[in-house]
């Protein structure tokens, strides 16, 4: 259309609309960041040894520099935040976001609101690294559980991939359906040595519904990485992703190069998901409900879907975490358990103030 | 002069080849019909101008520029796609799947500008679907889907628009609106316009130069008078139908003949 038709013409009205969406989507993201910190808190606060809330201020301001706080606490309480606490909710916070992240980026790819990060076999794969390492010797199992897992979860995905790859095209329900078939396959020697592995039999369990009970410092350091890389390639492939909600034929049309795409956005949302379950299991249903209740409060643009599941799924995991830690303490519930027990009636709340489609 | 060539095309699917040695060209300001049976490589024809398929032999040219050696966005920049039943994604507004059509003008990081939003104002306007412009796609009919598809290819901006069957899924009053769009935009914006029809007499009173298909071939092509006619549509469509002037303009309107015996008494009486 000729620029000197628009010239003379104010912003429409509609297209004056416009901004204001974006503003409480804006809105949303700082009352999401500020919700985050407020958890944040909370968490660091509460356990079997409580902190109040004034302690944990003068405690944090003191690790600040040219601040100067008398120092009134136990050490113990130090050792609490900084080693057992705040490594513990920092990994349940990137996890959460990972996780939530890869389930929104999934569905868009998939343009199914069923698919969550596990459709095309990273938990199968992962699954069957950890019981490979917990049949180790003892002494191996940290270090190679972790491993395992990790490179199960991405063999897996390279397996399905590979398979379901034709010429230069992937076609997705190929690629969905190979990576049902090969999740299947591997759950099923999986369970197997989960049978013949006898009194190791609880720590698998435990793991395969997801904790972080045993979360240190070099977990989080390590998982870091991937995750932030991971995670900031799918926001910069928002607007594709975007596009993509139509059909592959018109994105193209459009101009967005869909081969491609589909295989950076696949790739990142598969490294996020092996990162964040290679140290605490199969978390499930944060990748599936967050999305889907970011989508149902503020619309369905991945421009902000994506950053705001990032925020609410560090939140809601680190919420769920201080539940399963706290609720039968000293015993440990695993997350998994709380993520759904949790998370479930919530969104089923959402679905039915809702009423219109939610996808 | 802007102008699409087709230069000696073949495409196909793998190793079927759907059309044999196409060339045609289009020029700006001209509406150009593609007509033929069901499986006479129609569609094909307009994946191939996209490149969603590449031509087995011959090139296709956009102003002298080989549309091989072309990126995605800058093809989109100059050919706009109107899809045959489009999918759309529900929970998307109308106006953000129109202002999709901007994609290919912005880089990977610009995010839309009152130009483009502007643009988009323009389109709904030009397509009358301003009016339900915060709806969501779920709720809106099929007709004014068609529309919004029509509105987002333009505001794509681009120099060439391909209707892929555009009035199959509408009734008679949609057909007309859809199609008199269409003629309006390629007059007033010299754009040139491509689609492919099933209807024979919409393609007659809308196309200024028709081709006619048949098993992948060029049948014959020129202006409606001279590729509509009771003789070739028999030989192409194999059916019996019986072509004669429009008569308000003159073009070429076909009736349908059956094969079967429908001399129906009481009908005939009224």
């Amino acid at each position: 259309m000729a620029l000197e038709l628009l010239r003379d013409t104010a912003i429409p009205k509609t297209a004056a609309v416009y901004p204001l969406q974006w503003r409480s989507r804006v809105y949303a993201i700082v009352g999401l960041v500020s919700l985050l910190g407020v958890v944040i808190a909370a968490t660091l606060a509460i356990g079997s040894t409580h902190i109040p809330l004034a302690t944990l201020g003068n405690i944090l301001l003191a690790k600040l520099p040219f601040i100067g706080v008398e120092s009134t606490w136990a050490s113990s309480m130090e050792t609490i935040i900084f080693d057992i606490r705040l490594p513990r909710l920092l990994l349940a916070g990137l996890v959460g976001a990972s996780l939530a992240v890869a389930g929104a980026t999934y569905q868009g790819l998939f343009r199914n609101p069923l698919a969550d990060p596990y459709l095309i076999g990273v938990a199968q794969g992962a699954a069957l690294g950890a019981v490979t390492g917990f049949l180790l010797p003892a002494s191996w199992q940290a270090a190679s559980i972790p491993l395992l897992a990790f490179a199960g979860a991405l063999l897996a995905v390279a397996v399905v991939y590979s398979i379901a790859r034709v010429g230069k095209t992937l076609p997705m329900t190929t690629l969905i359906l190979a990576g049902v078939a090969l999740g299947a396959f591997l759950a099923a020697i999986t369970s197997y040595l989960m049978i013949a592995s006898g009194d190791k039999l609880h720590g698998i369990i435990s793991w395969l519904l997801g904790t972080f009970s045993l979360t240190s410092w070099w977990q989080v350091t390590m998982v870091i990485p991937y995750i932030s890389l991971g995670i900031v390639v799918i926001w910069l492939h928002a607007r594709p992703l975007n596009v993509m909600q139509l059909d592959e034929e018109q994105a193209q049309q459009l101009g967005i190069n869909v081969e491609r795409v589909k295989l950076i956005l696949l790739g990142a949302a598969t490294l996020i998901t092996a990162a964040a379950v290679c140290f605490c299991g199969i978390i499930g249903f944060v990748g599936i409900i967050i999305p889907h209740a970011v989508r149902l409060i503020w619309g369905p643009d991945h421009r902000f879907l994506l950053p705001l599941s990032t925020l609410a799924g560090a939140s809601f995991l680190i919420l769920a975490d201080t539940v399963a830690r706290t609720m039968l303490a000293p015993t440990e519930i695993p997350v998994g358990v709380i993520t759904a027990f949790l998370g479930a009636p919530f969104f089923l709340y959402l679905l039915r103030q809702k009423k219109r489609a939610i996808f | 002069m802007f102008n699409l060539r087709l230069d000696e095309v073949s495409l196909g699917y793998g190793k079927r080849t759907v059309l044999h040695n196409i060339s045609l060209e289009a020029r700006p300001g001209e509406m150009l019909g593609i007509i033929g049976p069901n499986g006479s490589g129609k569609s094909t024809l307009i994946r191939g101008i996209t490149r969603l398929i590449s031509p087995s032999s011959g090139q296709i040219f956009l102003d002298g520029q080989n549309i091989a050696s072309m990126s995605h966005s800058d093809l989109a920049r100059l050919v706009a796609v109107v899809p045959q039943n489009p999918v759309l994604p529900g929970l998307f507004t109308a106006f953000e799947v129109v202002l999709m059509g901007r994609t290919p003008h912005l880089g990977f990081l610009k995010y839309e500008g009152k130009r483009d939003l502007a643009i988009v104002q323009r389109a709904m306007e030009a397509t009358q679907t301003a009016a339900f412009a915060e709806r969501r796609i779920g709720e809106l009919s099929g007709g004014e889907r068609q529309r919004l598809t029509i509105a987002r290819a333009l505001a794509q901006e681009p120099k060439i628009i391909l209707l892929d069957e555009p009035t199959a899924h509408l009734d008679i009053n949609y057909q007309i609106e859809t199609l008199d769009i269409a003629r309006q935009l390629c007059l007033e914006q010299k754009l040139i316009v491509v689609a492919t029809l099933h209807d024979l007499n919409l393609a007659a009173q809308y196309c200024d130069r028709l081709v006619m298909l048949c098993d992948g071939k060029i049948h014959c092509h020129g202006v409606p008078a001279a590729v509509i006619n009771t003789q070739t549509v028999k030989e192409v469509y194999g059916a019996e139908v019986y072509v004669y002037p429009h008569p308000i303009n003159g073009l070429p309107a076909t009736l349908i003949a059956s094969r079967k015996d429908t001399s129906k008494p009481n009908a005939r009486a009224m």
